[in-house]
């Protein structure tokens, strides 16, 4: 590591902070990175990583602090600025054009004085790939792509344009387990030539195998820097995670726990073959809330899906016990339709609120009937019914809305979600699940979210509930699973928990392939 | 006689060359420009209210200077066309008003436009049928190449046009050389496929919409010039430009995208249209039946490409959808 440390600096962030609206987004965060040198970032669900990056790449500007670029103190108030300081950061979510070839997509908006000259570019792509062992072909259209070829366009694109710093956003998410060691050769190779690279990762077998220094951020503020070669995976968890802090959400003792739904070894793939759901198999109690943690997109939301008959499965099975007539049902490949007609009392309050919940240009009236659409026998609406349930909800939950005729986008986000779990739980539901109920939600909103999943499992409902914060999914849960990677990491007893052991085993999520 | 048909096919092709390649452009920048057949009304009746206040002033039509009776009807036909594109591309691209009311509004608007100027001016005339006569100003965009008759079929095929066909197919060649070849092409197809991609490349993306759109109807006025000018010998009568507008947007789908396919196709849909001239006892329905094909061949090519689903024949991703930049 002694070289590292003659190496000058090629990035430098001191005092950085950044608030939306209240919210601080980062508090006070100074970091550096060397010429020649891997620094992940590392940190929990909205820790702020990826805000930070966004300064330095000229999507957000800092309230206060200062940026230093190869020892200048420089202001980047756009991407282009940030290019000019030669920095390039690579997003999770890709800016390429379908239609077009790698090598297009990666000249595109660059303004040379010379004419433009495509096979001139190729080659000068194609020396680019040589220099640092990417695989790409430049004539390649980015629809043929997999994920991962993509992810390359990106990087060279950064490249070409000629990037000393590159920053990458999550960048082994997307990519299969070869897919992520062909990209860490890359990394490595970029890192011999004396570039500067930053990588954002929650994956703690990455950060060690790869960087050599470690960012902690949590909730926004920085905790340190360490040097991966002196550190391990306990002393990383413990500043991810830090002290427990009390709640107080009530919670009562299980009663009455039957099996409700037993998920059986499911598998499932995503269509560039990365696996989503891998062999998961667990049991759903009634009159048990139970607690789903995991890095976001570990396969939770797949999960869900399966269960409620949104996504197809490749292996396993979903049976589910009717508590009614003692039946056994498997829900596999079914459609929510069929698993309504089977008789399943199933409510899913899915993330995406407005998107897969609610239809935000209707008014709660309407979306109410979404799910009592069926029922009627006229050819006419029934506005009756849904009419009373929305006044009851908005009563009962207390909605801050003008009527019960508002469209639904014109509400706060608490209210909105208020709506969509007071549908879901009218249904008198057998199995509640519910999906990161609480983001974005003030603490008031999020108490009466937490007091109605607990009404349910009162009322010998079996709760899914899939959260972020690991205080909450300990106070609130009688039991949780933790998922990595699409595989279940173990189970805990959430009584006799700490924030450690479920840190751990959420970013340890054993690494599929060695060399990682 | 088998010249004669190749002859009349590409003089009935040229307008709607001109349009599709303008709506092309439009297209490629993400914009569906229904207001195409009004845009090329516009064309015509500007470059006639041209051509009629020069021929007005002139004492008698021997004085008139063939090069100011080109030029005159031609600036007032790419003003007009090109008034139109801009209300369109404020619309549409500084209001993001829906794409399609607003063509469709500008289709409704222009012909009224037509009509309205062109009756007004059969009324300035005082004439006897519901229509101007602008022959001297015909005469002198309809001027052949002066070796177009000697060389026989040859010469009837390629060379016995007004100057606006071959400016049609040079500007349809410039166009996809432009498309294909150049940066400025690239930068182009990028905003219509994907403004968000195209704006974080730093490319000006409302630039680009405006520019192209003006351009496009622009190009596509000229086929309304053409038509009034040198196809209907310089004669206007309202409501005479049939559903030409109508067809060059199908040509545009038939071409799937591209300008120089757009060539050939202009004139295969031109022969379609004059065929039925040629068949000898034909029926007035029959001769409808004919009119329909180049719709047909339209929705069987829309069909088969929907079909093959190739990437490269699809319409620009982001075509009739408006783009804003998202709060960040």
């Amino acid at each position: 590591m002694e070289n590292v440390m003659e190496q000058k600096i090629a990035l430098e962030l001191r005092n950085i902070t950044k608030t939306f609206g209240s919210v601080v987004a980062n508090k006070n965060v100074s970091l550096k990175v060397r010429k020649g040198e891997i620094l992940s970032i590392l940190g929990e669900n909205g820790s702020g990583k990826t805000t930070l990056m966004n300064m330095v790449a000229g999507i957000y500007f800092p309230d206060s602090g200062q940026i230093f670029a190869d020892g200048q103190e420089v202001e980047i108030a756009s991407p282009k600025d940030a290019f000019r300081y030669k920095i390039g950061m690579i997003h999770q979510h890709f800016k390429l054009v379908d239609v077009f070839t790698a090598a297009e997509n990666i000249v595109l908006g660059l303004k040379d004085e010379k004419r433009f000259d495509m096979p001139g570019y190729i080659e000068k792509i194609k020396a680019i790939t040589e220099q640092y062992g990417f695989e790409l072909d430049p004539n390649k259209k980015i629809y043929e792509m997999s994920v991962s070829e993509k992810q390359t366009v990106e990087i060279i694109k950064a490249l070409f344009r000629g990037a000393d710093i590159l920053i990458l956003d999550e960048p082994t998410a997307v990519l299969t387990p070869q897919e992520t060691v062909k990209l860490f050769r890359v990394l490595r190779n970029m890192k011999e030539s004396g570039k500067a690279i930053i990588i954002i990762t929650h994956k703690l077998h990455e950060v060690l195998s790869l960087s050599d220094n470690v960012a902690v951020l949590r909730k926004g503020e920085y905790i340190g820097t360490v040097k991966t070669a002196e550190t391990n995976e306990s002393e990383l968890t413990e500043m991810m995670v830090g002290k427990k802090i009390s709640l107080n959400i009530e919670r009562s003792e299980v009663e009455n726990r039957t099996e409700r739904l037993i998920v059986d070894k499911i598998d499932c793939n995503s269509r560039d073959g990365v696996k989503l759901l891998d062999d998961v198999s667990f049991t759903a109690y009634s009159g048990e809330i139970l607690g789903i943690a995991g890095i976001a997109g570990s396969g939770q939301r797949e999960l869900l899906e399966a269960i409620a008959g949104l996504q197809n499965l490749d292996d396993g099975s979903i049976i589910y016990n009717n508590p009614k007539t003692g039946t056994k049902e498997n829900l596999r490949d079914k459609t929510p339709l069929e698993i309504r007609q089977m008789g399943v009392r199933l409510a899913f309050v899915p993330e995406d609120r407005l998107g897969m919940g609610l239809v935000g240009n209707m008014d709660i009236v309407d979306n109410m009937m979404l799910r009592s659409y069926k029922k009627g026998k006229s050819v006419f609406l029934q506005r009756k019914q849904p009419k009373s349930l929305a006044e009851e909800i908005i009563e009962k939950l207390e909605v801050v809305t003008p009527s019960a005729s508002t469209p639904v986008r014109r509400l706060s986000g608490g209210n909105v979600q208020k709506i969509l779990v007071g549908r879901e739980i009218a249904s008198a539901p057998t199995v509640l699940m519910a999906a990161y109920p609480v983001r974005g939600l003030d603490i008031n909103s999020s108490y009466t979210i937490y007091n109605l999943l607990n009404e349910q499992k009162k009322k010998g409902v079996a709760v899914i509930f899939v959260g972020e914060d690991l205080d909450v999914l300990i106070e609130l849960c009688d039991r949780i699973m933790v998922i990595g990677s699409g595989k279940i990491a173990g189970f805990v007893d959430a009584r006799n928990t700490t924030k450690e052991e479920i840190g751990i085993m959420m970013t340890k999520s054993e690494p599929h392939n060695s060399e990682v | 006689m088998i010249a004669t048909i190749i002859q009349r096919a590409v003089m009935q092709g040229t307008p709607l060359l001109f349009g599709s390649t303008g709506e092309i452009l439009t297209e490629k920048s993400g914009h569906l420009n229904l207001g195409i057949p009004g845009i090329m009304y516009v064309g015509a009746i500007s470059g006639v209210a041209g051509a009629f206040l020069y021929e007005q002033s002139l004492a008698s039509p021997e004085l008139l200077n063939p090069i100011l009776a080109v030029l005159i009807p031609l600036l007032c036909s790419l003003v007009g066309s090109t008034l139109m594109g801009l209300i369109y591309c404020f619309l549409t691209v500084t209001l993001r008003a829906n794409q399609n009311v607003t063509g469709l509004a500008l289709t409704t608007f222009g012909i009224g436009v037509g009509n309205f100027f062109g009756g007004s001016l059969i009324k300035l005339v005082d004439s006897d049928v519901p229509s101007i006569a602008l022959s001297a100003t015909s005469n002198a965009f309809k001027t052949e190449l002066p070796f177009a008759h000697s060389l026989g079929w040859f010469g009837e095929i390629f060379f016995s046009y007004g100057f606006l066909v071959y400016v049609a197919i040079i500007v349809a060649i410039i166009a996809s050389f432009i498309l294909n070849k150049t940066r400025i092409g690239l930068h182009l197809r990028a905003v219509g496929e994907n403004p968000a991609t195209a704006d974080a490349a730093g490319i000006n993306v409302t630039r680009y919409k405006y520019i192209t759109t003006s351009i496009g109807s622009a190009i596509a006025g000229l086929g309304g010039l053409y038509y009034v000018m040198d196809y209907a010998n310089g004669v206007w009568s309202n409501n005479g430009f049939g559903d030409r507008g109508w067809l060059s947007i199908a040509l545009v789908i038939f071409s799937v995208w591209r300008p120089s396919l757009s060539i050939l196709g202009s004139i295969l849909f031109g022969f379609l249209y004059v065929i039925p001239t040629y068949i000898p006892n034909i029926t007035v329905s029959d001769k409808k039946l004919f009119e329909m094909l180049p719709y047909v061949v339209t929705i069987i090519v829309l069909i088969i490409t929907s079909m093959r689903n190739k990437k490269e024949n699809q319409p620009p991703a982001a075509l009739g959808l408006p783009y804003f930049r998202e709060e960040r």
